[in-house]
């Protein structure tokens, strides 16, 4: 290919006229110079897109024949499972890929705690992550209410509830958000055009923001070192990496790797162990009878554990209700508290270390504490989480500072 | 045109483009909102949602002592529950070990602001909601050495006695829900409508 856009003949020259189709290919893919000491953590952003497409795909096969009424979707799923060809398969692809998508979500949020991805100039490309975070979450949320199960009822009428904590305007809030004195099948119906057209739009024009802003600012990598800084008499970073073909064939052995793992649970265990999809989702819907025991999916249940911790004040449960809705708001700060002056933690000190793994230790304690029912033990364990969690981010600004931190080197190590 | 302007064509008025634009925005601002109305509007309950939610009648005439029976109102249960007096009177005993002991949170319509939260105290109508996330508290008359009979969630474990007054320190922030009824006869019972109203 020459070098200049217009002057080509042929196919591409025709079309490059009209449509910038190898400037953009050469300023994405080919040209688009990365850091050449990735390593296991930057797989999970090509993952994440991986999953995105399987749920894409699948979702709209299991739309041609899924029933959104109160009356039919659980039958429906069921016809899917056992009559529909192939049913089995497509629904437990798009129910294995939600929880999925949740651990390949939280390992490249990991990936950016530890490395500092989210600081400057990344700042938006992190706000923009953690939209996607909450759309995923708004959207596996709408999505577990379709099969119309025991718990797909009894999960939306405690998180539908929550909204009726706020004050003054709660219960019409509530009302508004159902449609109806009680979960019905107007909202059902609601959640499934959300959870299949608005919600996934919203996605796709985020994740588009998402890589854009990561092109213009360019990737980090494990030494939190800026390549843009040192470039050659060519003007491209000593340190970089055309994406393709390096970090093309290096995300295809993640993506064949990823698969075995997928392939794994898909087919030898699709509910992990009442993780993935619970017991009593396989028992329709009943407004007059609760499960013994009501419990969110594995991924939201360490803001499910906040949420519980913090006691009713006042006669109001909203204090827990903006308790777990501040565990996710803090994360959208996270740019701005942390002031130590390196951003990966192999330059870091021991307190940043220490905190992290604590921060880690009670995001997964309360994500156990989330599936259980709670016990004066468990929910005084839950309080001491619940304070681990937020002096993560709380103290952030004082003990980044505090670290000693090592000198960076001026090039990337591998 | 001003003589200024007819002078010199060329000239922009600045102030003049600049208050267009603003009053253009907000106009178009206002008509946007106006345009939320209905989307927004549209979530809310339907006429036939609004029907369905229509007060329900309930026959209490084969209820015997320390027996709960739920009938459907609004989608959720309503449990109508009959006291004899030795339930009623471990009502006081209790009192100091609840958090609203005198109902005094609008919990229930004021014609049902006493210890035994009903219009009859023999008779209990309670909404089986739990008041903390909104799940079905169960039933658990069985007295004990340290329970005096009443509601237990099975979700989150908040307590309830036997006039649905929460204990205190539970997740529940507030007694369960009577919901507005009143006695069409000695054996009816209509609920979703106040006491001396119209159905």
């Amino acid at each position: 290919m020459s070098d200049s856009e217009n002057n080509q003949d042929g196919f591409m020259g025709w079309v490059d006229a009209r449509f910038p189709a190898t400037k953009v290919w050469k300023e994405h893919i080919s040209e688009y110079y990365a850091p050449k000491n990735f390593n296991f953590w930057y797989f999970f952003g090509s993952l994440a897109m991986v999953v995105l497409v399987n749920q894409i795909l699948t979702g709209i096969w299991l739309t041609m024949n899924y029933d959104p009424t109160a009356a039919g979707a659980f039958a429906s799923v069921e016809y899917i499972m056992r009559d529909v060809e192939w049913g089995w398969l497509l629904r437990y692809m798009h129910s294995t890929g939600a929880s999925a998508f949740f651990v390949v979500i939280y390992l490249h949020m990991f990936r950016g705690l530890m490395y500092g991805s989210y600081r400057a100039p990344r700042e938006l490309l992190w706000i923009f992550g953690m939209i996607i975070y909450v759309l995923l979450m708004a959207e596996a949320f709408m999505g577990y209410l379709l099969p119309w199960g025991q718990m797909s009822f009894w999960g939306a009428q405690v998180i539908i509830n929550l909204f009726g904590a706020v004050p003054f305007i709660g219960e019409d809030l509530t009302l508004w958000i159902r449609g109806d004195y009680v979960i019905s099948g107007a909202t059902l119906t609601r959640f499934f055009a959300l959870h299949v057209v608005a919600v996934p739009v919203a996605l796709l024009l985020m994740v588009f923001l998402h890589l854009v802003a990561l092109h213009k600012v360019g990737s980090n990598n494990p030494d939190g070192i800026e390549i843009k800084a040192d470039k050659d008499e060519n003007g491209i970073p000593r340190d970089g990496i055309p994406f393709h073909p390096y970090y093309t064939v290096k995300d295809i052995l993640g993506v064949a790797g990823f698969l075995i793992f997928f392939a794994a649970a898909l087919f030898f265990a699709p509910e992990m162990g009442g993780y993935f999809l619970e017991p009593p989702n396989f028992l329709p819907a009943d407004p007059l009878t609760t499960p013994e025991h009501i419990a969110p999916v594995w991924y939201f249940t360490p803001f499910y554990a906040i949420l519980r911790a913090i006691p009713s004040i006042a006669g109001s449960a909203f204090p827990g209700v903006l308790a777990m809705g501040a565990a996710i708001f803090v994360l959208f700060l996270l740019p701005w508290l942390d002031k130590s002056d390196v951003k990966s933690i192999r330059y870091r000190g021991w307190i940043y270390k220490l905190m992290l793994t604590l921060f880690v230790i009670s995001f997964v304690v309360l994500g156990y504490l989330g599936t259980q029912s709670p016990t004066d033990a468990m929910t005084l364990l839950a309080r001491v989480m619940t304070f681990v969690y937020f002096m993560f981010f709380l103290a952030m600004p004082w003990y980044t500072r505090l670290d000693k931190t090592k000198p960076v080197p001026k090039r990337v190590t591998h | 045109m001003s003589s200024e302007a007819q002078e010199n064509i060329e000239v922009v008025d600045l102030g003049r483009r600049k208050f267009l634009t603003y009053s253009t925005a907000v106009v178009g601002a206002v008509g946007a909102a106006y345009v939320a109305v209905p989307f927004l509007g549209s979530w809310m309950p339907s006429k036939r949602a609004l029907a369905a939610g229509a007060p329900v009648e309930a026959d209490i005439s084969k209820l015997e002592v320390g027996q709960a029976i739920k009938v459907e109102w609004r989608g959720k249960s309503v449990i109508l529950l009959r006291r004899d007096q030795e339930i009623l009177d471990r009502l006081k005993e209790v009192e100091p070990m609840l958090l609203d002991p005198a109902s005094e949170a609008p919990q229930q319509p004021a014609y049902t602001q006493n210890i035994a939260r009903s219009i009859k105290p023999e008779y209990l109508v309670l909404l089986s909601w739990c008041t903390h996330l909104g799940c079905s508290p169960t039933y658990t008359p069985e007295v004990t050495a340290d329970w005096a009979g009443g509601f237990i969630c099975p979700c989150h474990g908040s307590r309830f006695d036997m006039s649905g007054r929460v204990y205190n320190s539970m997740p529940a922030p507030s007694n369960m829900i009577v919901p507005p009824h009143q006695y069409l006869s000695d054996t009816q019972v209509l609920i979703g409508v106040d006491e001396g109203e119209q159905a």
